[in-house]
């Protein structure tokens, strides 16, 4: 745990990172920046699960793990959602959301 | 000492996060993102999970934001200004995401963590023993799915990006 820092604080500090991705993911009108801040809200989750762990289980070991399954499955859905991206920009030329039409049907 | 290298740490991650969210050129946006992942990875540094501060570092700061760079790149010009929503939607946006950010952290405060105060170092052995045992508590089965889910995905991320030409291909064949 951090000297001289409780744990309210930087419970504090996630949920405001949480909640600017929220922001992000709402008033972005681009598939690439609706991306990054869903990278925000995945970040900031997965600090909240280590902080709990450190500070109230110093013993065990289980928000570390699933920070690292948190991030594992972070890297799968952004590998996937880029060939997306490409994808669909090839055939219709933009990653604005508008214009993506291709996809609902 | 550790305390102000947290808040300046904090102070470097919200900057940068918000500059991420409303920044409208998009390779900066990309750029600050890398900010508050690395802002991210020095709070694992300051609460001694330094396996997980590395995992940060190489996957995040070095494998999906180097990707983004490249998709940016493969469908933008790198000066384009992008389209941002109405000055009324954002206003309305941001004022909800304020208060949703009051409840919680006013829902943090009001609640007694019991926190204890036990420092105890972690080692990379002990997440990997933990990882790898097949008995009560062990992590071996998801760790299993995980790695047939990122080869499912890695997989699919193939065949999605190559399109059409697959088809095609198929069709000069037969």
């Amino acid at each position: 745990m951090i000297e001289g820092i409780s744990i309210y604080e930087i419970l504090a500090l996630t949920s405001i990172l949480f909640f600017i991705g929220v922001y992000g993911f709402i008033t972005r009108k681009n598939l690439i920046s609706i991306l990054i801040s869903v990278e925000l809200i995945l970040n900031a989750s997965v600090v909240n699960f280590v902080v709990i762990n450190k500070y109230l289980y110093p013993d065990m070991l289980q928000g570390v793990y699933f920070s690292l399954f948190i991030i594992a499955v972070a890297a799968a859905e952004t590998a996937l959602a880029v060939s997306i991206i490409i994808n669909l920009y090839r055939q219709i030329s933009s990653v604005e959301v508008k214009d993506t039409e291709t996809m609902k049907y | 000492m550790e305390r102000y290298i947290f808040y300046i740490l904090a102070l470097i991650m919200i900057v940068s996060a918000i500059a991420s969210v409303s920044s409208r050129k998009m390779l900066r946006s990309v750029i600050y993102l890398l900010f508050a992942l690395v802002g991210v990875a020095g709070i694992f540094f300051l609460i001694d999970y330094n396996f997980l501060a590395a995992v940060e570092l190489t996957v995040y700061a070095g494998g999906i934001i180097v990707l983004m760079i490249f998709s940016v790149l493969l469908v933008h010009h790198i000066e384009m200004k992008l389209e941002v929503a109405k000055i009324s939607k954002r206003i309305l946006t941001a004022i909800a995401c304020a208060i949703g950010a009051g409840l919680f952290i006013t829902t943090i405060y009001s609640y007694d963590f019991k926190v204890e105060s036990i420092a105890t170092t972690t080692t990379t052995a002990e997440i990997g023993t933990g990882l790898l045992s097949y008995e009560a508590g062990g992590f071996i089965l998801p760790f299993e799915v995980i790695s047939v889910l990122l080869l499912a995905a890695m997989i699919g991320a193939i065949i999605i990006a190559k399109g059409r030409k697959l088809e095609t291909n198929n069709d000069d064949i037969t």
